[in-house]
C-alpha cells in the first residue's frame, strides 16, 4: 500500500528559492513533494482547493523559545509548536537558555524527540557555546552536534572574555560550525530602553548603539581571525546594519537576521510604559527600523525572525523596568513579513524569501540531508507547505493566538495594527499540521 | 493613545507627570494652590474639601520628607491619611505590585500618593485601580515628581511673575533627576523660554535638547544672567565612581557658591529640592543667603498638593 497523497489545487505557488511564481497545483504523497505543475486530471486521498491563496514553502524562523524545558509556565512544547503550524511555520531554531540550558546532549535528545512526537514543525536546537552560558568553558560541540544541535550560542547572555570567545571560533571553526551570537557588550548592554530622546525622557536607562557596533566590531574581527561562519541575530541599529554590510561584502562568512519588532516598531511606540514593548535588544528609533528595513530588503539581514519569546500575563503587568523583555511572534510572522513587503513595495517571492529560503541558507549544512529542501518547494523533497490567503485582515485580539504567551506589541489595543494574511493550512513532512 | 491622566473632558483624574498636560490645567492648580497658602496662617488649618474620603500613602521607596507633606497637606483638606510602608511590609513578602494594589483598592481608598524606584510605575498603577480611585505620583523612579515640579513653578511664579521672560538654570544631576524632568516639563508648557540643564557630561546628556532646554556643560555659560537656579541633589552613591571621582571635584567644579552665583542676576533666586548637601552642591552660605528660598518652597509644597487633591477628588473618571 502506497503512502497517502493529497492534491492542493489551483494555488499560485511561490518558491523563492527558485523563483518559482505561477498558478499550479502540488501533488504531497506521504513526506514528499512529488510533482509540481499543472496535475488536473491527478488524483488523491484529499484534495485541498487553494484558489486565491499562495502555496509556499513551510516558514523557517530562526529564533523561537517554546518555553521547554523549564519555562512550562510560559509555554508548552506542544502550545508553542501549535502556534508555529498555525503561523504557517514548519521548521524553528530554538536558542539554548532554557533551564537546565542546553548544554549536554541528553536534553538536546530529549527535547527532540518531545517535539519530533507531537508533528507540529521541525525544531532545530542551538546548543550553549559555553557550559550553562558562564561563559568560562566550552561545551562538548561534537557532541551536541551529533545530537542535533545546528549552531552554538549564548542566547541572551554577553560574552565579556575575548579570549574564550576567539578560542570558541577557533574550535567551532575546526568543525565548520555555526557560532550564533546576539551582537551585544556585557557592560553596555544592561539597560531597560535605547538610549535616546524617549529613554531620557521617561527616565528608562539607556542601551546605547556602541553596545551594539562595539560587540559587532569584536566579533567580526575575530571571525576574521579564526574563519568560523558567524550568525548575528536580531541587529538592532543603522550602524549595525553598515558594519554587516561591509562584513560581507568583505566575503567573510557571516549572515544576519533581524526581529519583527524592530523591523515594525521604534521606542516612541512604548508610549506610557507599556511593558509589552520591553523586548532585547530594546526598539531603537526611526532611522534605524529604517536602515533595518533596507538592509532585509536588500539581503544584508538573511532572514525576519519572530523572536517569538512566551511571557506568562503577571510577568508584564509590572512596571516597565521590572517586565520580563520579549514577546510571543511565531504567529504574526508571515503577517508581519507581508507588511513590510507591502510597505516597501516589494514582489511576493523577495519578501517570502526573508522567512524561507534566506534563513534556510543561514541553517545550510547544518540542515544535513534537509539541506536541500527545507525552505524551499521543490519535487522529491520534504512536504512542508504553507497555504495562505493574502486577502484577508486580521487584528491580534485577545484571544486570537494558539501560543500561551500573549504579550505582543502588535495587540490591537496597542497599535490599532490591522495584519495582512491569513494561514489556511500547514503540512509539516505531509502531515497536515494545522488547518484554519 | 490619550493621556491617562485625563479624562474624556480633559481634566485631571490622576497626576503621573507633568508632560502632556495643558497650560491652563498647570495655572488652574497654581491659582488653587494660591488660595490654600493662607489655610496654613490660620489657626484651624481645616478646610473641609476631602472630609470621609481616604487617602493612602503608598511609599514602595522610602522617604519621610515627601511622605509626611502629602500626609499634612491631606490631612489640612480633612481627609482620612493611612500610611503604608510598603517598602518594608507586603513586596518583601513576594506580594506582586497588583495584588498589593487590589487589597489596597477593598479597603476602600480613594486617593493612592505613590512613590516607587521603577519609572512608570504610577501608570500601571493608575490603570489597574478602580475608576473611582485618583492616582498622584510622589515620585517614580527617574521619570517624574510632579508635585515637585508644581511647587517649583508656585515659588517661581511667587517670586519672578510672568513665566515668559525668564530664564532658568537647572544645575547638577540631572540625567537621575525626576524633580529636573517634571520642572522642564513645566517651564516649556507655561511658556519659559530659556531653560538651561547644566552640568558635567556623565549628568547631564546631550539627549536633554530633546526636552526642550539647552543642554551646558560649563557653569558660566548655565547661569549667566538667569532668573532662577534650581540646584539638584548629588545622591551620595554617585560622587564617586563611573559618574564623577569625588564630591570635592564636583564641588570644586560644579558647587553653587557665592562667587559663581554672581555670573546671574543680581535678583536670581536660589531653589533646591531637598534635602540640601552642603559643600557637595551648594555652599551653606549661599543656601542660607538672602536669595534662597529653598525654605519657601517646602512651604509652598504643602499648598501645591492640597490644590492637587482636592481638583483631582472633584474629577470623575
Amino acid at each position: 500500500m502506497s503512502a497517502s497523497t493529497v492534491l492542493i489545487r489551483h494555488g499560485r505557488v511561490i518558491d523563492p528559492a527558485s523563483g518559482r511564481d505561477e498558478r499550479a497545483d502540488l501533488l504531497l504523497q506521504g513526506e514528499r513533494i512529488v510533482r509540481i505543475g499543472a496535475l488536473g486530471d491527478a488524483s488523491a486521498d484529499r484534495v485541498v482547493d487553494a484558489s486565491g491563496c499562495i502555496v509556499m514553502p513551510g516558514l523557517v524562523d530562526l529564533c523561537a523559545r517554546l518555553g521547554e524545558p523549564g519555562g512550562e509556565h510560559k509555554g508548552l512544547l506542544e502550545s508553542e509548536l501549535g502556534a508555529a503550524a498555525a503561523g504557517g511555520v514548519t521548521s524553528l531554531v530554538c536558542p539554548p537558555d532554557t533551564d537546565p540550558v542546553l548544554d549536554e546532549p541528553g536534553l538536546v535528545d530529549m527535547l527532540k524527540f518531545r517535539a519530533r512526537r507531537l508533528s507540529r514543525a521541525r525544531l532545530f536546537p542551538l546548543g550553549a557555546l559555553t557550559r550553562g552560558l558562564q561563559g568560562q568553558a566550552l561545551t562538548e560541540m561534537a557532541e551536541l552536534r551529533e545530537s542535533g544541535c545546528v549552531g552554538f550560542s549564548q542566547a541572551e547572555v554577553a560574552l565579556a572574555d575575548t579570549n574564550l570567545l576567539l578560542r570558541a571560533f577557533q574550535y567551532a571553526a575546526g568543525f565548520g560550525y555555526t557560532v550564533w551570537l546576539r551582537p551585544q557588550d556585557a557592560f553596555l548592554g544592561t539597560g531597560m530602553a535605547a538610549s535616546g530622546a524617549l529613554a531620557t525622557r521617561l527616565g528608562l536607562t539607556g542601551v546605547p548603539v556602541v553596545a551594539e557596533t562595539i560587540a559587532l566590531h569584536t566579533l567580526i574581527e575575530l571571525a576574521r581571525a579564526t574563519g568560523v561562519r558567524l550568525h548575528l541575530a536580531r541587529l538592532s541599529s543603522a550602524a549595525g546594519v553598515a558594519l554587516v554590510r561591509a562584513a560581507k561584502a568583505e566575503g567573510l562568512p557571516i549572515t544576519a537576521d533581524v526581529s519583527i519588532h524592530s523591523l515594525h516598531l521604534t521606542d516612541v511606540d512604548i508610549g506610557f510604559f507599556n511593558a509589552a514593548l520591553r523586548l532585547t535588544p530594546p526598539l531603537r528609533q526611526q532611522a534605524d527600523r529604517d536602515a533595518l528595513r533596507a538592509g532585509l530588503a536588500d539581503g544584508t539581514l538573511d532572514a525576519l525572525v519572530s523572536d517569538h519569546t512566551p511571557i506568562s500575563r503577571h510577568a508584564k503587568d509590572v512596571p516597565f523596568g521590572e517586565a520580563e523583555p520579549g514577546a510571543t511572534g511565531l504567529e504574526l510572522l508571515l503577517s508581519l513579513a507581508l507588511k513590510w513587503g507591502q510597505d516597501t513595495g516589494l514582489a511576493l517571492p523577495q519578501t517570502l524569501r526573508a522567512v524561507t529560503s534566506g534563513p534556510a541558507a543561514v541553517l545550510g549544512e547544518s540542515l544535513g540531508g534537509l539541506a536541500a529542501s527545507v525552505g524551499r518547494l521543490v519535487e522529491g523533497g520534504v512536504a512542508d507547505v504553507c497555504v495562505f490567503d493574502p486577502t484577508p485582515t486580521w487584528a491580534l485580539t485577545p484571544g486570537a493566538l494558539r501560543s500561551q504567551g500573549t504579550a505582543s506589541p502588535f495587540a490591537f489595543d496597542i497599535t490599532g495594527m490591522a495584519l495582512p494574511g491569513r494561514v489556511r493550512a500547514t503540512w509539516v513532512a505531509g502531515t497536515l499540521a494545522y488547518e484554519a | 493613545m490619550r493621556n491617562p491622566q485625563l479624562n474624556a473632558h480633559g481634566e485631571l483624574i490622576h497626576l503621573l507627570s507633568i508632560e502632556g498636560l495643558p497650560q491652563p490645567v498647570l495655572t488652574h492648580i497654581l491659582d488653587t494652590a494660591s488660595s490654600f497658602v493662607s489655610v496654613s496662617d490660620r489657626d484651624v488649618k481645616k478646610v473641609p474639601l476631602l472630609r470621609g474620603k481616604s487617602v493612602f500613602n503608598l511609599f514602595f521607596e522610602n522617604s519621610t520628607r515627601t511622605r509626611t507633606t502629602f500626609e499634612i497637606a491631606a490631612k489640612r483638606l480633612s481627609a482620612d491619611v493611612i500610611n503604608l510602608d510598603i517598602a518594608r511590609s507586603s513586596t518583601a513578602k513576594g506580594e506582586s505590585l497588583l495584588d498589593t494594589l487590589a487589597n489596597l483598592s477593598a479597603m476602600h481608598a480613594d486617593m493612592f500618593v505613590v512613590r516607587h524606584s521603577e519609572s512608570g510605575a504610577p501608570y500601571l498603577i493608575a490603570q489597574h485601580t478602580a475608576p473611582h480611585v485618583h492616582v498622584v505620583n510622589a515620585g517614580d523612579g527617574r521619570h517624574a515628581h510632579p508635585t515637585q515640579g508644581l511647587l517649583d513653578m508656585y515659588t517661581i511664579r511667587h517670586y519672578k511673575g510672568d513665566f515668559t521672560r525668564l530664564s532658568v538654570a537647572i544645575v547638577g544631576d540631572i540625567v537621575h533627576s525626576r524633580v529636573a524632568r517634571s520642572d522642564i516639563h513645566a517651564l516649556t508648557t507655561l511658556g519659559v523660554p530659556d531653560i538651561r540643564a547644566v552640568g558635567p557630561r556623565t549628568l547631564v546628556p546631550g539627549d536633554l535638547a530633546g526636552m526642550g532646554v539647552r543642554v551646558c556643560h560649563t557653569l558660566e555659560e548655565g547661569l549667566r544672567d538667569v532668573d532662577v537656579v534650581i540646584t539638584l541633589r548629588l545622591q551620595n552613591e554617585r560622587m564617586s565612581g563611573a559618574l564623577l571621582p569625588s564630591a570635592g571635584e564636583y564641588y570644586k567644579h560644579w558647587g553653587l557658591t557665592r562667587e559663581r552665583l554672581a555670573l546671574a542676576r543680581p535678583d536670581a533666586i536660589v531653589m533646591h529640592p531637598g534635602p540640601i548637601n552642603r559643600g557637595v552642591e551648594i555652599a551653606s552660605d549661599v543656601a542660607d543667603g538672602t536669595t534662597s528660598v529653598i525654605l519657601p518652597q517646602v512651604t509652598f509644597g504643602i499648598a501645591v498638593r492640597m490644590a492637587v487633591m482636592s481638583i483631582l477628588a472633584g474629577n470623575e473618571a
